[in-house]
């Protein structure tokens, strides 16, 4: 980072005006280059902060006042009704088993993705010819809008469809579900599609962390007679802790929101009934849809903060180590 | 790891060789898991619906063309990929211009709030965007930008400034401040160095920042869902759900309108694949 007043510029012994249009050698000089300089600041961060006050920051204060009313969208909110839409969403048994599946598809992805990408990294970082379009094959579903990944498993996931035919022709036809249509098999499903979906993200996440790993300490750990599996669970393992710790990071806030995989893949019967619903997805239905505004909007704080303050905790006890690194280790 | 820089380019020299059988059925595995339902999607679309229901996971027999001609010539499929081309070009457009010209401020001058300054962008990081859509819609429509392409730009424009911001200000750092004072010596100012030097000199993280909000856009649903009920502004991702469910019994027309969506994404991948996946690999690095 510079530490240097650039304003002070240019300082010993060069005797050429400050890097501007006009030369003034008189005092005033100064402190108009100081001005030009706030000019500058302004004139260039002004765009940006519009814009992201405007489209985040504000819209998340509105959501606390609208949760206050009850009101259906027309006209100004006046119907005051205080907390009675939060107590109204936790007393909501669909919203309790949006709620739950949230939890499912968090804890779900963590427990599955995780172990699934690092063993793939694993093998993908061995070196073997081929190895480069591996790597670009198992990257391709991370690409594809999710609107299209669930678009095509519920047309792969159909009753009678392809993926019952090929479980069929495996000989374990018994294994059968209506994958979609079953109320207590759907959100298993849904994760599914979603590991096969962003799996890939953690494998590139682990792929990059694994080429910051120095070959010379494998090859150390095998001279001194450590295993293949050796050599990675207790030197390879250990060096990418904060990379784990990122993705890990990264994939509970996608998951705590996630949106469109659930609302297109998931008919909206299922949903209703709390079997595949998330936070996002009913308080898309019931703010936008049935125009319960007050009402989303306050599902929208309740998602905010369980988010918000998600990312806080995981900021606080398990990042704060690997982003202080980060940020050091780059400036310099 | 301080030592990696030192050692590590001896990795770069070592040749590749063939692995063991198990490496490559164990990735040839993988691999098929992952292109297996995309390839099924592809070639369903060359089925007909009778092919499909009596046998779901055959081969065409014979191939037709018919259901991808059927949604080139009749559906929206030209106009909403259009649309979706506009709105992820102005996107990035927006991202790149008003992340550029933050990020040089919060790289190259030293002022009191500066940190403050970045963190509060950084904090955007840990926003839940989805979160505010509710709100946010409702802005929009008093705002009276509900059904234009503003409605979705700028908001995404918005929520992709932190990652930029974090993406661009280390590389604007670590333009040499030699560079800097040489231009300062020709007669440029700091707004001349942005220009002639900075910018250029960091067009490998712009084309990265860029890429990555392309691919966001392109591939955005809620927020065009909320905002965009115009048909005619419909993106990409829109009109394959709607698609779908509209022509739920025309699986093989369903197919090829998915296949033919998926299309600009897989190209645009294999074009930029670089720049997505060291993108992303840099952003979480730091």
């Amino acid at each position: 980072m510079t530490s240097t007043d650039q304003t002070r510029f240019p300082a010993g012994g060069v005797s050429t005006p400050p890097a501007g249009h006009r030369p003034a050698g008189r005092p005033s000089s100064r402190r108009a280059e100081t001005r030009r300089k706030w000019y500058e600041i302004v004139g260039l961060t002004t765009p940006a902060i519009v814009v992201y006050v405007m489209f985040v920051l504000v819209p998340m204060g509105f959501a606390v006042y609208y949760s206050l009313y009850r009101w259906r969208g027309v006209g100004p909110p006046t119907d005051y009704v205080g907390l009675r839409n939060y107590t109204l969403a936790f007393q909501d048994p669909i919203f309790l088993d949006a709620l739950r599946n949230n939890a499912i598809i968090v804890f779900g992805s963590l427990l599955i993705q995780g172990p699934v990408a690092l063993g793939i990294a694993l093998l993908l970082n061995r070196r073997f010819r081929g190895r480069a379009v591996f790597r670009l094959l198992v990257f391709v579903p991370y690409v594809l809008a999710e609107v299209t990944v669930g678009i095509m498993w519920k047309l792969i996931l159909v009753e009678n469809g392809t993926f019952d035919a090929l479980l069929k022709s495996l000989g374990l036809g018994g294994l059968v579900q209506a994958w979609l249509a079953d109320l207590d098999v759907v959100i298993w499903t849904l994760l599914f599609v979603l590991t096969w979906k962003y799996v890939g993200f953690a494998i590139i996440l682990l792929l990059a962390g694994l080429s910051n790993v120095p070959h010379e300490l494998t090859e150390a750990a095998a001279i001194d007679g450590a295993s293949w599996w050796q050599t990675q669970r207790h030197v390879t393992l250990p060096l990418l802790g904060p990379t784990i710790r990122i993705w890990a990071f990264l994939s509970m806030i996608g998951s705590l929101q996630v949106f469109d995989v659930i609302w297109v893949t998931s008919v909206p019967a299922v949903r209703s009934l709390g079997a595949s619903g998330t936070m996002a997805t009913y308080m898309v239905d019931n703010g936008f849809f049935a125009r319960l505004w007050g009402y989303g909007n306050a599902v929208a704080v309740i998602l905010f903060v369980i988010s918000f303050v998600a990312a806080l905790l995981f900021q606080r006890f398990i990042l704060r180590r690997d982003i202080e690194g980060a940020i050091t280790r780059r400036a310099n | 790891m301080a030592t990696n820089p030192v050692l590590s380019p001896s990795t770069g020299r070592r040749p590749a060789t063939w692995g063991t059988p198990l490496t490559y059925a164990l990735a040839l595995a993988i691999a098929a898991v992952s292109i297996a339902p995309i390839l099924y999607v592809i070639i369903g679309g060359f089925r007909t619906t009778p092919q499909i229901v009596a046998d779901p996971g055959g081969l065409p027999d014979p191939w037709v063309w018919d259901n991808y001609a059927r949604v080139l010539s009749r559906s929206n499929f030209w106009q909403q990929a259009f649309n979706s081309g506009v709105i992820a070009l102005g996107t990035t457009l927006g991202v790149v211009v008003l992340g550029m010209a933050a990020a040089f401020v919060l790289a190259r001058y030293t002022f009191r709030g500066r940190e403050a300054l970045y963190t509060f962008f950084t904090v955007g990081l840990l926003f839940p965007a989805g979160a505010a859509i509710l709100p946010l819609y409702l802005m929009l429509r008093d705002l009276s930008l509900i059904n234009s392409y503003y409605a979705v730009i700028l908001p995404q424009v918005a929520f992709q400034l932190p990652l930029t911001i974090v993406i661009l200000r280390p590389f604007l750092s670590a333009i040499p401040r030699e560079l800097e004072d040489a231009a300062a010596i020709d007669g440029a100012g700091r707004l001349g160095f942005l220009w002639r030097i900075a910018l250029p000199l960091s067009r490998p993280a712009l084309v990265t920042v860029g890429v990555l909000a392309f691919v966001a856009s392109w591939n955005a649903f809620l927020l065009p869902l909320l905002v965009l009920g115009d048909v005619n502004l419909h993106t990409l991702p829109l009109g394959v759900q709607s698609f779908s469910s509209q022509y739920s019994t025309d699986t093989a027309g369903v197919l090829a309108f998915t296949s033919l969506a998926m299309l600009p994404a897989l190209l645009f991948f294999t074009l930029a694949e670089k720049q997505i996946v060291g993108g992303l690999q840099g952003a979480v690095k730091g």
